[in-house]
């Protein structure tokens, strides 16, 4: 897909439409400094020590940069009474993600594949179904599930988290693919069958290469999801299972000892780099992906 | 090999809607079929149900004697082309044409001989690493066509291939696609709207409406003898003029009195379409006079069955080898087709000569041929 260009659009000119002009990025300015001010704050906070923090204004500038806060928040600060900073849970949460993420995408796309193009009798009300699921609030399922969990020996564990999460994303996921493969034409899929391929044959060979925008999108979606996932993370994890969602939590709100604000300020960070990293790498796709899936949807 | 094709009592309905409504068909090994028809007739349902594409209702489809109804896609050995070419975009067009011999385990010298042959004969040699997205319509075109030749299956069927294409590609293809039938003689079938794509492929036409088969015959004789007012009116263009009216005897001889026509015209019946039966007098019937059998008086020798009529020229179309001249007769727009140099000019009175022997006659009720 080639992006058009609008930027030869004939525009008016004159006094009161550059006036007009300067007003509009005036405006913009001042919502995108509204927009970056917390993160401004957390940034500078992270690397000041604790002292200037008590002395001065949380709008200062740091005097001198000290990464102190980062290491503590990664290596050493305390999540209830063990003291390894967020890295065990981050590897947590990475464990946990990685793999909930790829299943989710992957049984997305088959469910997507299947509801398009090899649509049987009821496929609409399946499908109907399962967009239910997207807009039932988890806190209803949060017995039942810790129940089901507990019978498959997975409570409390990394594994069953990425159940959790697998399952609870397959609505989503698959309403992304459904909209994505309702625009591919049903004539490459028979082309397919006469050249004898097979459903899976179809899926993995023809179908999955085309659909790389709609995974980008899905993968970002599932990745954001369910590594700021708090609620799941902290009903079905204990301890040294927990997510690192609940390990900042657990850091920030310790109501023991001396706050303090630039290790919570790094931890935060740390637990929402790696969402942020996703988007700054796929962005462009991301975008051009939603609005691909709402045309052809 | 080429295999034939029967259709035995084929019906096929989605949900309560019946499309095709019992289509016997027999194709022999090596034909050219042409399935032709307005949108919506049932033309492409009915090669999808060839093809195994779609599953038949009721009735038996047979591809080289045996009965495929269950047999899938895959194993009956065909290849198909699309309309929209459905070529796999994420692949190369090497690997758009040996997919098929992929999912069959051809071995890879094979495929790759093949791949050479078609790809020369079809001229895309140079094309073979470029993705379909790099391509133009007329080189897609090919790809499709490459990626089904080259599985030298016993039939091809194409879906409307050349509708995709302008007009000067569309007439160029029109012909590759004759040439390699003659080359390699296996049998297709082959389904289009257009009757001129439909008149120079076919070795026999079916001419579809509404889920049936109105008539299965050689070209000209789909032309020259239609067996009812759709076929007639479908095949030809600009389609032939149908004229209602009625008969009458007048000293032995029969003529068609034009419904609702001012002027003394009335068509003398003296070529074949006056030999029928039952042409009663006071009969509703329709008279068929194709553009070409109509042209300006004197433009040619005089034959046995000419009769002449003079009406107010309505519109002039040139269209280059020939005018259309547009007229009227009891109020309905007729269509003669000149020679440029016998045109007139919009209002003038023409005098028109018409071929009666060329003439076809149908009942007004039944639209059948008479």
């Amino acid at each position: 897909m080639r992006a058009r260009r609008t930027d030869g659009i004939v525009r008016a000119s004159g006094p009161g439409a550059r006036l007009l002009r300067v007003l509009l990025f005036v405006v913009l300015g001042l919502f995108c400094l509204y927009y970056l001010f917390p993160l401004f704050v957390m940034v500078s906070t992270s690397v000041k020590s604790l002292a200037e923090i008590r002395e001065g204004s949380f709008l200062a500038l740091p005097r001198a940069i000290s990464f102190e806060a980062w290491a503590k928040a990664w290596g050493s600060a305390c999540v209830g009474v063990r003291c390894d900073g967020l890295q065990p849970y981050f590897m947590n949460s990475v464990m946990m993600a990685v793999p909930a993420v790829l299943l989710s995408t992957l049984l997305g796309a088959l469910n997507g594949y299947a509801l398009t193009k090899w649509r049987f009798p009821g496929a609409d009300i399946v499908f109907a179904l399962m967009l239910f699921g997207a807009f039932i609030p988890f806190q209803v399922v949060l017995l039942p599930m810790a129940r089901t969990l507990g019978q498959l020996g997975l409570a409390g564990t990394v594994p069953g988290l990425i159940l959790v999460h697998t399952v609870y994303g397959l609505a989503f996921t698959t309403l992304f693919f459904r909209n994505f493969f309702i625009g591919v034409s049903d004539g490459i899929v028979n082309a397919a069958k006469v050249d004898g391929a097979g459903f899976f044959g179809i899926f993995f060979r023809i179908v999955l290469p085309m659909s790389l925008p709609a995974i980008v999108v899905t993968v970002i979606w599932q990745f954001t999801q369910i590594w700021n996932d708090f609620l799941f993370g902290v009903s079905f994890t204990v301890g040294d299972s927990n997510p690192v969602t609940v390990a900042l939590n657990n850091v920030v709100n310790t109501s023991t000892g001396v706050k303090e604000y630039n290790v919570d300020m790094a931890a935060a960070i740390i637990a929402g780099l790696p969402t942020l990293l996703v988007y700054v790498v796929a962005g462009a796709y991301f975008v051009r992906g939603l609005s691909a899936g709402a045309v052809k949807g | 090999m080429a295999s034939g094709i029967r259709l035995d009592k084929v019906r096929k309905s989605f949900g309560g809607t019946e499309v095709i409504k019992g289509v016997d068909l027999e194709i022999e090994p090596g034909e050219f079929v042409v399935l032709v028809g307005p949108s919506g007739c049932g033309k492409s349902t009915l090669l999808n149900l060839i093809a195994g594409l779609e599953t038949v209702t009721s009735g038996n489809v047979l591809i080289g004697g045996q009965n495929v109804n269950r047999v899938p896609p895959r194993d009956r050995d065909i290849a198909m082309v699309f309309q929209s070419y459905a070529l796999y975009p994420t692949r190369t067009v090497r690997a758009n044409i040996t997919f098929g011999m992929e999912t069959r385990r051809v071995p890879k010298d094979a495929q790759e001989a093949a791949l050479a042959d078609f790809a020369k004969l079809l001229q895309i040699d140079h094309l073979l690493d470029r993705k379909p997205g790099q391509l133009s319509g007329g080189q897609r075109q090919r790809v499709a066509m490459g990626r089904a030749l080259v599985r030298q299956p016993a039939v091809f069927l194409f879906d409307e291939p050349l509708s995709n294409l302008d007009a000067k590609l569309r007439i160029e293809m029109r012909t590759e696609i004759k040439k390699l039938h003659q080359r390699l003689g296996k049998t297709v079938v082959y389904v289009t709207h257009d009757q001129i794509e439909a008149m120079t492929l076919a070795t026999r036409i079916a001419v579809m409406d509404n889920g049936h088969i109105r008539q299965f015959a050689d070209p000209a004789t789909i032309y020259e003898n239609p067996v009812d007012l759709f076929v007639a009116g479908f095949m030809g263009s600009p389609p032939m003029n149908m004229i209602p009216g009625r008969l009458f005897h007048e000293n032995g001889q029969v003529f068609v009195l034009p419904r609702g026509a001012r002027e003394r015209i009335r068509f003398p019946l003296d070529g074949p379409a006056g030999q029928g039966e039952g042409l009663t007098d006071g009969r509703e019937v329709v008279l068929g006079l194709r553009p070409e059998t109509i042209f300006a008086a004197g433009a040619k020798l005089p034959g046995p069955n000419r009769y002449l009529f003079e009406a107010p020229v309505e519109v002039v179309e040139p269209t280059g080898p020939d005018t259309m001249l547009v007229f009227q007769i009891g109020g309905q727009d007729l269509v003669a087709r000149v020679r440029p140099e016998d045109a007139a000019t919009p209002g003038a009175a023409f005098r028109f000569e018409v071929d009666m022997g060329k003439a076809k006659l149908f009942d007004a009720d039944t639209g059948r041929s008479l």
